[in-house]
């Protein structure tokens, strides 16, 4: 039987309709329009899906939707204000940290994770984070440089 | 067919229900059985989930560590008391599998998954199972033997020892893609010392046969004997033996029987 699911998307209160067994991923992106986080390997693997939970990241493709129910949910569409991108979407651009894209809002989001709790973070702990996020076109090293430039500016900014 | 969710209050009705229900499954932190989900796999139509306090509490303050089955890697990463199990935990996926996956799944991971498991049976954990008439209790070695015909089981926790000294516990998981991959093998390795001999060693595989296992003859080899090069000498030498290492994309079964020796010769002095 299908339920109502609310919780709140990027700060905004939301309430969608989900078949049991359908994943937070497709909530988002079918019924809600969020297709932010990407649909990629479907198993956990490839990280392209992941989305913050109550500030934690999760692969949004193997969470229940209604296990979101009641809490913060954050994706890309959620990271510029206004015309004012991220300071990880600033720094991914000019640095070259995407090439196709596909895994770059996993990307974002796991850097994301790493960043609202640590703000100075190690070379390794910045691998770590997006250990479970897989890039098959830059090679990670940009990537790597973004995330610890965005690092830079936010703990300038304080 | 379309799924059925039902969530229960209590571990003991949960276990009822997939007693009674042959094409239930019980949904722990997702990253198993919502990949069958996203498979279409048709073996289950019924999803089972409990909300019991139970099934995630931790009590890790004691010399005996109680953990629920629900608790999930990133709680092992953030309690201090643990600290000796952090690269075992750590070893699992990126912190968005670890966030998620629980130590319960992880005893049902089939190779070459399960690198948790690996390292609970090198601290000779025991399993809670729950069933509509209680929790009994059985030895990790012997859940894994009956593993297979166990599906519809639930456990709701394990428990094991703390080590004395948290240094004698060592884990490593050699993979091929660095930093994170599937295991090529897993160690992990409880060497006691007292008066500078080894008492009480406790191995672990996985990766070496078709479920984590105990080394056995590495274990006797090594008991009575100092931590050093010459020491384990006899041990390494038997490394292979009891071991059934699976053919698969990561490595073959001659490649681990090979370099199973030199990992545990670079486990066990500190060398990884």
């Amino acid at each position: 039987m299908a339920t109502a699911v609310e919780f709140t998307l990027n700060g905004n209160a939301v309430a969608a309709i989900a078949e049991p067994g359908e994943t937070l991923l497709s909530v988002l992106r079918n019924r809600l329009g969020d297709t932010s986080p990407k649909a990629g390997c479907l198993q956990g693997t490839c990280g392209a899906c992941t989305v913050l939970v109550d500030g934690e990241p999760v692969l949004s493709c193997l969470l229940l939707a209604d296990a979101a129910a009641g809490r913060h949910v954050e994706t890309v569409r959620g990271l510029a204000q206004g015309p004012q991108l991220h300071p990880l979407q600033e720094a991914f651009m000019e640095r070259f940290a995407a090439q196709c894209g596909f895994c770059t809002p996993g990307m974002l989001m796991a850097a994301k994770a790493l960043l609202d709790h640590n703000r100075n973070p190690t070379r390794a702990e910045v691998i770590e984070a997006i250990s479970g996020n897989v890039c098959r076109c830059t090679g990670y090293l940009p990537i790597i440089e973004a995330i610890l430039e965005a690092a830079r500016r936010l703990s300038a900014r304080g | 067919m379309p799924l059925q969710l039902r969530t229960t209050d209590t571990l003991s009705e949960a276990a009822a229900l997939l007693a009674s229900e042959r094409a239930a499954r019980f949904l722990g932190g997702g990253t198993l059985l919502m990949r069958a989900v996203n498979e279409g796999d048709v073996s289950f139509s019924v999803i089972v989930r409990t909300r019991d306090p139970a099934f995630a509490r931790m009590r890790t303050a004691g010399t005996r560590i109680e953990l629920g089955a629900g608790v999930r890697m990133a709680q092992i990463l953030a309690s201090r008391d643990l600290a000796f199990l952090h690269p075992a935990a750590r070893a699992i996926g990126g912190p968005a599998v670890r966030s998620m996956a629980t130590i319960g799944g992880n005893l049902f991971a089939e190779h070459p998954y399960g690198d948790f498991t690996v390292a609970l049976l090198a601290l000779d954990a025991r399993v809670q199972l729950a069933s509509s008439l209680g929790v009994r209790e059985l030895a990790l070695e012997e859940f894994l033997r009956a593993r297979g015909r166990s599906e519809r089981v639930l456990v709701s926790g394990v428990s094991f020892e703390r080590p004395a000294d948290p240094s004698a516990f060592r884990f490593h998981k050699m993979t091929r893609t660095h930093p994170k991959g599937a295991a090529v093998l897993t160690i992990a390795a409880l060497v006691p010392l007292i008066g500078g001999r080894i008492v009480g060693a406790r191995v672990a595989y996985g990766a070496m046969a078709p479920t984590p296992m105990r080394a056995r003859a590495v274990e006797r080899a090594l008991e009575g004997r100092p931590l050093t090069a010459e020491g384990i000498a006899a041990a390494v030498a038997v490394a292979a033996e009891g071991t059934d290492p699976p053919t698969d994309a990561l490595a073959s079964s001659w490649y681990r029987r090979r370099v199973i020796g030199v990992m545990l010769r670079r486990l066990l002095l500190g060398e990884t």
